[in-house]
């Protein structure tokens, strides 16, 4: 599995990639959550842009992403969700559970003003 | 084994649907049959056939109680939720109270839910009547007895005339029960509860209720896909989202939908039965749950595909 972070302002993103099923649920795990833990993460995004599928073993780190987050109230976010992984988040009722935005932009322009400038920043290349 | 016939199907306490419900049903019904020619009663017939089963039925709400059709004279359930009471009565209007019949009953665990119809189930009162109560919990027969005592119910156990035994399961082993091979398997659940796979004449079903699974336990994964393995039938407690079982609903002890395909997926299973239903849910919500379940499974499906049913009361499953 991929994984990928980056951050923008004080907003964590995370873009895992590939099919987030029991075989790299471990890696996953591991990746995602000292994100979510990190006091300096006002929030943590999570891109599924290269996500084909995320089964109940990838979706129980997701929860547990979301529960290390509470304590300090960080807001947790799902963007980009391929047609097959929505529907997952439909049938699990996980998008009761995440905010979820059609595309990144979208969750940092919600969450922090500071993030979508250093987002914009970045892809403007200024 | 001819297959099973589910007489409860919900889980935790038993729920009927109210006049509110019925008359929402009516109201879909008859706005369904505006313009229609319904004046035959063939016509009526073919109408009601066709409604959506959340609109022309519903789930049911007693609890758990599955009758296991062996094809032999011996009778077997799983379970004495309330939905017993009526498995009693039927085999009473098919034989008459006077004909001695023999009772195989598989008791996953001692929680209320899975107990409370004993007291309520006819052929126990009945003299020449032989109940077998098999589980993998010592308290079983004080369990069973506990509930009939004053001041929580008026008849004691010791009223009951047929003649009664327990029998206590070792959990992994098979064992020979009305001509069927049975193995035990211990599940996670608040005081432990036992699913059973029954296997006979080369077919198998097996009733995995009250089952918490471990999605972090990839030995765990691997044991109950082995416990499905090849079944025709597999009945599961799909009774919470995923969502809630992994969060406000953890370590309550129950399962979901997904996991239910994921399981029977990787056991090559043929059938997945939903079941043990939450008793907020109302009949559309299950229908929802269930058409979810089925495409769910076909966005997941591998070389196999698994058919998915919803359990209700009065359902019958034909191997």
């Amino acid at each position: 599995m991929q994984f990928q972070s980056r951050h923008f302002g004080s907003i964590a993103v995370a873009a895992p990639a590939g099919r987030l099923d029991h075989s790299v649920a471990g890696t996953f795990e591991q990746e995602l959550l000292p994100l979510a833990a990190d006091p300096k993460n006002a929030a943590l995004v999570v891109d599924f842009t290269n996500v084909d599928y995320i089964s109940s073993v990838g979706l129980r780190v997701l929860m547990l992403a979301a529960k290390a987050a509470r304590p300090r109230k960080a807001r947790i976010a799902a963007v980009a969700l391929q047609p097959i992984v929505a529907e997952v988040f439909a049938i699990s009722r996980f998008d009761s559970v995440f905010e979820i935005f059609p595309a990144l932009r979208d969750a940092l322009a919600a969450i922090s003003p500071d993030a979508l400038a250093a987002y914009d920043a970045s892809v403007n290349g200024t | 084994m001819r297959g099973v016939r589910f007489w409860g199907t919900r889980g935790s306490l038993p729920v009927a649907l109210d006049a509110a419900g019925v008359r929402a049903k009516l109201a879909a019904a008859l706005r369904g049959a505006r313009g229609r020619a319904l004046d035959s009663d063939a016509a009526l017939d073919a109408y009601l056939d066709a409604l959506p089963f959340d609109v022309g039925a519903t789930f049911g709400g007693n609890t758990s109680c599955v009758e296991v059709m062996t094809g032999d004279r011996d009778y077997v359930a799983c379970d004495l939720g309330s939905g017993l009471r009526a498995f009693g009565q039927s085999v009473i209007a098919r034989h008459g109270p006077a004909a001695p019949q023999t009772y195989h009953l598989f008791v996953s665990h001692l929680h209320w839910d899975h107990i409370m119809g004993l007291p309520f189930f006819g052929p126990a009162y009945v003299t020449g009547n032989r109940l077998i109560f098999y589980g993998g919990h010592a308290q079983l027969e004080a369990a069973l007895r506990r509930q009939m005592e004053p001041p929580s119910f008026p008849v004691g156990f010791d009223v009951l005339h047929a003649s009664i035994e327990f029998v206590h399961l070792a959990a992994d082993a098979p064992h020979d029960v009305a001509g069927m091979r049975v193995t035990p398997k211990r599940q996670h659940h608040a005081g432990d509860s036992y699913g059973y796979r029954f296997e006979k004449n080369g077919h198998t079903i097996v009733y995995s209720t009250d089952s918490e699974h471990q999605l972090d336990e990839p030995g765990e994964r691997a044991g109950f896909a082995r416990f499905f393995q090849d079944a025709d039938l597999v009945i599961f407690d799909a009774m919470y989202s995923l969502a809630e079982a992994t969060s406000v609903k953890a370590d309550w002890g129950h399962s979901s939908n997904i996991v239910g395909v994921e399981l029977c997926q990787a056991a090559r299973a043929k059938e997945l039965c939903l079941f043990h239903h939450e008793p907020a849910l109302g009949d559309a919500a299950l229908a929802k749950m269930l058409a979810e379940t089925r495409r769910f499974e076909e966005i997941t499906r591998g070389p196999v595909p698994l058919r998915v049913s919803a359990a209700y009361d009065g359902l019958e499953i034909l191997l």
